[in-house]
């Protein structure tokens, strides 16, 4: 038999566990979600046509320290890293918590990180961002993709004056600063010097906006070389992320759904104690603790900035996406009329999963660059 | 006293010391290494053992296999060492684990299993070889036939289920044996299989006579003792550690490598999501023996070999069709009778085929996906009236 060599072979295996202290800022952030987080309430909020909860926010941002997990301690944050950062997102995932800690917290952060040292304007925006006092999102459509072409820049007119619009930007209604790539290099834009035209999102639960600059004045933070390279890195850590989120989400599912099956009597019997049913479920938990491997080797690739980090993020990516939504659908189709019903809470997981499913590059995408990096070119 | 790291490091040391493994002939390295308790380290001294935590074992192994220590050739004696022993170390007699367990770990004696019968397959209780005990010899007698036995031919002992009581419901009744291949009235016939080869044997019990000293466990008790074993057998399958495009996927990752007159776009795609789900597969395996060397021990092990199974075939399934013209012929369909079984071996047709079995051989993946069902998620069985009827009354 012919052996390849492994490519890109980790030198040491990663660490797939979660720590105690990742365990106990779980804890903490899930009893959180728990008190003010519950289906019924981001449903009636969503209907309201403004998701996010400013209080809930303020208090897993601030008050639990969530939003500065991956800003080192000198910048004012926890000095922790995407290990933890990926167990809130399971958490936020498990809830689907409408607030904006993937773009401010991981896409926006990652950014400001990355261009830090050069630029004291930076450094103080990471900073506020890290102490949940400020919500910065970046200015990029939900779907860009790490290894996909940016999309064309917005115009400096000149002296960081910008112009331009910048489609299906998540959480920009939250936003108090926008990161904005212009021709220029990387640009801060207070957001209320922005004109916002929200859509209906898909997903209720992370609002989408069009972003138009019409000669906005911006701080400029970094030139255009530095502006690529940090969006690239912020791009691939919030994909590896996200990875995360779609596991919670696809939990959630599997673990609503069983109950659900346990309880529910047709046919004189607990629909969940046929075969076909079960057999089913048994496949999902399957998919779930393989996503469950999955997301914790790309947290753990990124924390540690493993070589083949790029690999492991598009594997996590180009496997977690779909188990999130097998889980919502099955959560769907198991709940039977139930789960079609607007009052119960199985449609905001199917909306937030495929969504997902379509942020920061499809599994279609993902494989692709799995492809690339592990020398398996096509045709 | 209970061995630590230190201390095994330290008597694997003095072991290689003692017997220099390139001046020591196999099998008195293999009986000195037994001797010294590193055979299998969390196994009671005087069995092979130091009483030492289980996980300290792959150090051990490490440290022997870089001195070019020999092995015992756990391929070829993968049932002894993976379900007889822990089975009789658990049930048997002092007398048993004294005689068996030797021999057994240095490959001189090569066991087999005898559960699975020609109508008992998922459903095992079900079975119908019959053991009558003759009170006057001591002896047992049994009658019946077995199949899908691997190593029967190549067996010196075997395990073996047979009913002591039909009258009593399917679970009880059964009584658990160890049964010598060379008594009169064992045969084994070769079992021809899918792939053109005999891996695998029927075995025909016929007045076969086992002395009461070598049944494990009570009378009537078989199914608690079987129980062991099958728990074992689950946490064998699987349990190995694989580097990143290790298994059935490394052949045709190289091919398409190779060969890149044989690619397609179709076949791109679904290579990819192999690969991918591979490598997933190979990350939820890794986690799981983090967590056992954690002392957590997770769920997932009761998966693994449904994953591997649906890869593996799906793998093999796709890596024919990469090979095209090729993929139509076979490699040799002549009756072999190999000693181990190479699933990632010979030819891409032998794989295909193989595989096939992946989904069958120790416990189905239907039996597994309910199992998993069952016991992780706990969703309640569909009733079954089978388990309080007496065995004899059940329809076959």
């Amino acid at each position: 038999m012919t052996t390849q060599p492994a490519p890109a072979a980790p030198s040491a295996p990663y660490d797939l566990l979660y720590s105690q202290t990742e365990e106990e800022l779980r804890a903490a952030v899930r009893a959180l979600l728990t008190d003010r987080c519950a289906p019924a309430g981001v449903l009636a909020r969503a209907e309201t046509g403004r998701p996010h909860d400013p209080e809930l926010w303020r208090t897993l941002a601030a008050g639990i320290g969530a939003a500065g997990l991956l800003v080192p301690e000198k910048l004012g944050g926890a000095g922790a890293t995407h290990r933890e950062a990926a167990v809130v997102l399971e958490e936020l995932g498990r809830s689907v918590a409408p607030v904006p800690y993937l773009t401010s917290c991981v896409l926006a952060t990652e950014i400001l990180l990355a261009v830090a040292c050069d630029n004291a304007d930076a450094a103080a925006l990471v900073a506020e961002a890290a102490s949940g006092g400020l919500v910065c999102v970046p200015a990029l459509p939900l779907t860009l993709a790490p290894g996909a072409p940016l999309p064309a820049p917005v115009h400096d007119g000149g002296g960081g004056v910008l112009s331009g619009t910048v489609t299906s930007v998540a959480d920009a209604v939250a936003a108090d600063v926008l990161l904005v790539q212009a021709d220029t290099g990387l640009y801060a834009v207070p957001a209320d010097r922005a004109a916002l035209t929200p859509r209906v999102p898909l997903d209720l639960t992370r609002p989408l906006a069009d972003v138009t600059l019409d000669g906005a004045a911006a701080t400029r933070l970094a030139d255009p070389a530095s502006a690529r390279a940090a969006v690239a890195g912020a791009l691939l850590s919030g994909a590896g992320l996200l990875a995360s989120e779609q596991l919670g989400l696809a939990e959630w599912c599997l673990t609503e759904t069983v109950a659900y099956v346990r309880e529910r009597h047709q046919f004189n019997r607990p629909v969940g104690s046929f075969q076909a049913l079960k057999h089913r479920l048994a496949r999902l938990w399957l998919d779930v603790a393989s996503a469950r491997a999955a997301a914790r080797a790309a947290a753990d690739a990124l924390a540690t900035g493993a070589p083949d980090a790029p690999l492991t993020v598009a594997v996590a990516q180009a496997y977690c996406s779909g188990v999130a939504v097998r889980a919502a659908e099955e959560c769907v189709q198991l709940h039977g009329g139930i789960g079609m019903t607007w009052e119960h809470p199985a449609h905001l997981y199917l909306k937030r999963a495929k969504a997902d499913s379509l942020a920061l590059g499809t599994a279609g995408h993902h494989r692709g660059l799995v492809a690339d990096f592990a020398e398996l070119p096509a045709p | 006293m209970t061995a630590d790291a230190e201390d095994l490091r330290a008597r694997t040391r003095a072991l290689l010391a003692a017997h220099p493994p390139a001046a020591t002939a196999p099998a008195d390295f293999l009986r000195a290494r037994f001797d010294a308790g590193l055979a299998w380290v969390h196994y009671p001294e005087g069995l092979g053992g130091l009483g030492a935590p289980r996980t300290l074992q792959t150090a051990v192994d490490a440290e022997l296999e870089a001195a070019g220590a020999p092995d015992n050739d756990p391929r070829r004696i993968g049932i002894g060492l993976g379900m007889a022993a822990p089975t009789i170390l658990a049930h048997g007699t002092e007398e048993q684990k004294a005689r068996f367990l030797r021999p057994l770990w240095l490959g001189e004696e090569v066991w087999c299993q005898l559960f699975s019968e020609p109508g008992a397959g998922s459903d095992l209780a079900a079975l119908g070889t019959r053991a009558v005990l003759d009170e006057e010899a001591g002896e047992w007698v049994v009658d019946g036939q077995k199949v899908w036995t691997s190593s029967a031919h190549t067996a010196r002992w075997a395990i073996l289920l047979a009913r002591t009581d039909p009258d009593l419901p399917k679970h009880q009744g059964i009584t658990y044996f160890l049964c010598d291949m060379h008594a009169p009235g064992v045969e084994v016939r070769p079992l021809r299989q899918i792939t053109g080869e005999a891996e695998f044997n029927e075995v025909f019990l016929t007045g076969v006579r086992i002395p009461d000293t070598h049944r494990l466990g009570a009378v009537g008790q078989g199914w608690a003792v079987a129980r062991t074993t099958l728990m074992n057998e689950r946490v064998s399958i699987g349990g190995m550690r694989i580097p990143r495009e290790g298994g059935m996927i490394a052949p045709v990752a190289a091919a398409w490598r190779e060969r890149p007159e044989l690619r397609t776009h179709a076949l791109h795609q679904r290579l990819l999501e192999l690969w991918v789900e591979s490598e997933v597969a190979r990350l939820t395996g890794e986690r799981l023996r983090q967590q056992l060397a954690a002392g957590r021990p997770g769920p997932e092990g009761s998966g693994m070999k449904l994953t591997f199974a649906r890869l593996n075939q799906e793998i093999s399934g796709l890596e024919l069709e990469l090979l095209g013209e090729e993929g139509l012929l076979y490699g040799d369909w002549t009756m072999s009778r190999p000693e181990t079984v190479d699933f990632t071996g010979r030819d891409a047709g032998y794989r295909y085929l193989r595989a096939k079995g992946n989904s069958i051989e120790g416990g189905t993946s239907e039996i597994l996906l309910n199992i998993v069902a069952e016991r992780v998620l706990g969703l309640p069985p569909e009733p079954r009236d089978d388990k309080d009827t007496a065995w004899k009354d059940l329809s076959r």
